[in-house]
């Protein structure tokens, strides 16, 4: 007896469990290795493309273009204040690693929404897919972010596209989720409104339930993009690259001052995205035709 | 007038297993008791109604009285437990889901008490939703829609959203919505319940305009008793889900059923529902026309006050009045038989003889003398 509880013990690096999901993957890496070759092309691409896009402008360019944006979409102060910390950040000589954790945020946040978006609405409207998505969800919020890597890496190997992987399974949780709520939140009598009108699912679905659950939403698209940002930074630990790497450099060298500044960095693109994006959920109700909106900016030149 | 919505042995009961409210048993108990047993709540029991087209078909009740269920299964929002509702010669229960879908597109619009407007659409893409549904190109849609909002009063407010109008303009919007549609038939759940007193008026007016240029058959729920008798051509009283009288408004008044019904039009203003030509009484005095040719009329106006002149067909043709003075139907004054006691007041009152009360056919009904009608205010 005490020699099995010994044993029990001794093998604390795998158990039968660890052993099971250790051959499940093996036995996968050895059959849909074709599968693993096209997701990886097919990520790498898209990530790649969108590095290769926001390098074609120079810092220069790149940080009013994005002020412009904070100036039309939020305010004139914010637009500012964007403009003085991307400057900091070139600065700081990290705007090229800013420019590739971008890039991965970017690629990862537009993955997680199409895969993530699509579940949701399918969970509003089937109780029994929620049913299955919810207790799914549940693990994926609490499984620690790096359990995620470990998979990543022995499908992948290491780089960009493990990265983006892990980080769009950790990111996808609260764009479901809100997508759920959203849609469950609609108000009943909208939706008999919707229906007494002679509206089918489909036309329920996408002339009521949606732009009444947008608002919502966008809020999950706000939390998916902030949660990509803070996964991507962990993801370099196998390699995603980009600002990750400078804090990681910081605290394997113990370089307190290096590690501040990455973390900086971080912030200050964590800031500027939330604020974007938050302003794409707002405005949906609002309602301005671009015209008006266009005057709306120009105001704020001629006026002030 | 054919029937146009046929509802047969109708049931709706809430609950699991709600076919166990069918049997004998079950039908004797009342609600309460019903849902102490076996946890059911029956919200419709046993409804037979039909209604016809053209008519505002009013069902009256108190909240909980189940009123609204059965409007939701006119259009199939809600599934009957038993019994079976047939909209034009179509048994709802048994459509399919597109067939039920058409149905409601082309025959059936719906006012909702909460008005139930699309907050993110203007007033013009709310109206034209309906439209929309039926998949009407874009511009016939919105021309449809400008021209339902200008029929109620809405023209000028096409493209505010639902949250910068109020209450009554927001109604009036849900009311466009269905209109639009040209509906032969307008289902409307408590639609001016939530509006001010005074909207609720203008809005009541603006119901039966409508109605009088192109009718459809509507049918109106409503817990407001003067609403009710207000706009109803028939009203059907429900409580606790079934049906405790249907009739017109003056049928309910006068004749009911039984004791509930009395209790709840005790408060009902009866002179504005009861008409002229149920209390008016036979003329004092009636001469035929063919008489007073024949220069009789000295002895008429001796022994009488007045007397009413009428010919061989009973139709009015004036009055004679004590000094022997012919009034000519045309000039004196009368009133129609579907005057209401209200309406008729000021006349009567004012009249220096009972007023004559004519047919639609000009016949001689009765007359009606001030101390008539207030007997009439009495006695009920």
């Amino acid at each position: 007896m005490k020699y099995v509880i010994c044993q029990v013990f001794a093998t604390v690096s795998t158990g039968p469990v660890g052993e099971g999901m250790t051959k499940t993957v093996d036995w996968l890496l050895n059959h849909a290795q074709p599968i693993f070759l096209v997701i990886d092309h097919a990520i790498n691409g898209l990530a790649g493309a969108i590095e290769q896009i926001l390098t074609v402008p120079a810092p220069w360019l790149l940080a009013p273009l994005i002020a412009i944006l904070a100036a039309w979409r939020v305010s004139l102060s914010f637009a500012i204040l964007s403009l003085l910390g991307l400057n900091l950040v070139l600065f700081m000589g990290l705007w090229q690693p800013m420019i590739s954790t971008l890039a991965l945020v970017i690629a990862a946040s537009i993955l997680a929404l199409l895969i993530g978006i699509p579940i949701g609405i399918f969970s509003a409207r089937r109780q029994h897919i929620w049913a299955i998505t919810r207790p799914v969800l549940d693990l994926m919020q609490t499984m620690p972010a790096f359990v995620y890597l470990i998979p990543a890496v022995m499908f992948f190997g290491t780089g960009r596209v493990p990265s983006t992987i892990a980080t769009l399974i950790f990111s996808m949780p609260p764009v479901v989720r809100l997508t759920y709520l959203g849609i469950r939140q609609v108000p009943i009598d909208l939706i008999e409104a919707g229906r007494a009108f002679g509206c089918s699912e489909r036309q329920l679905l996408w002339k009521v339930q949606l732009p009444n659950a947008l608002p919502t939403l966008m809020a999950g698209v706000n939390q998916t993009i902030m949660l990509a940002l803070s996964m991507v930074v962990i993801a370099s630990m196998i390699g995603g690259g980009g600002l990750g790497d400078v804090v990681l450099r910081g605290i394997q060298q113990l370089d307190v001052g290096l590690g501040f500044e990455g973390g900086l960095a971080v912030v200050i693109l964590a800031v500027i995205l939330d604020r974007l994006t938050q302003s794409l959920a707002a405005s949906n109700f609002s309602r301005k035709s671009l015209p008006q909106r266009f005057k709306a900016f120009t105001n704020l030149w001629t006026s002030s | 007038m054919t029937p146009q919505i046929n509802i047969d042995k109708l049931w709706k009961v809430f609950g699991e297993h709600p076919e166990r409210a069918l049997d004998d048993l079950c039908q004797s108990m009342d609600a309460e008791e019903l849902n102490a047993r076996t946890g059911l709540k029956a919200a419709v029991r046993d409804v037979t109604l039909s209604i016809s087209s053209g008519e505002i078909f009013v069902v009256m009740g108190l909240s909980g009285s189940g009123k609204s269920t059965l409007l939701r299964m006119i259009n199939g929002l809600i599934l009957p437990t038993a019994g079976e509702v047939t909209v034009e010669g179509k048994p709802i229960s048994q459509l399919a889901a597109a067939e039920l879908q058409k149905l409601r597109s082309n025959k059936m619009a719906m006012v909702f008490q909460s008005f139930a407007l699309f907050p993110q659409r203007t007033a013009l893409e709310n109206a034209a939703f309906g439209l929309e549904v039926a998949g009407v190109p874009r511009q016939k849609r919105l021309e449809k829609a400008r021209e339902a909002l200008e029929r109620v009063g809405l023209g000028k407010d096409l493209d505010r959203l639902p949250q910068q109008l109020s209450g009554g303009m927001q109604q009036r919007v849900g009311l466009a919505r269905a209109l639009a549609l040209d509906p032969p038939i307008l289902l409307m759940d408590e639609a001016f319940s939530a509006l001010d007193p005074l909207i609720r008026r203008e809005m009541q007016e603006q119901l039966l305009e409508l109605q009088a240029e192109s009718p459809r058959t509507i049918v109106f729920i409503s817990h407001d008793l003067d609403e009710a008798v207000r706009l109803g051509d028939r009203i059907a009283l429900m409580k606790e889900g079934k049906v405790l009288q249907c009739g017109t408004p003056r049928e309910l008044l006068c004749k009911p059923a039984n004791e509930q019904v009395r209790h709840f039009f005790q408060d009902v203003d009866a002179a504005s529902v009861i008409t002229v030509d149920t209390v008016a009484e036979s003329p004092a005095c009636v001469i035929n026309q063919a008489e007073l040719l024949l220069q009789q009329t000295d002895q008429y106006s001796k022994a009488q006050k007045i007397a009413c002149i009428i010919d061989e067909n009973n139709v009015f043709k004036g009055v004679l009045q004590q000094n022997g003075e012919i009034i000519p139907a045309e000039k004196g004054p009368a009133l129609t038989a579907e005057t209401t006691i209200r309406d008729a007041m000021e006349l009567v009152a004012n009249a220096p003889y009972p007023i004559p009360v004519i047919g639609s056919d000009q016949r001689l009904i009765g007359v009606i003398s001030p101390r008539r009608l207030l007997r009439s205010m009495i006695l009920r």
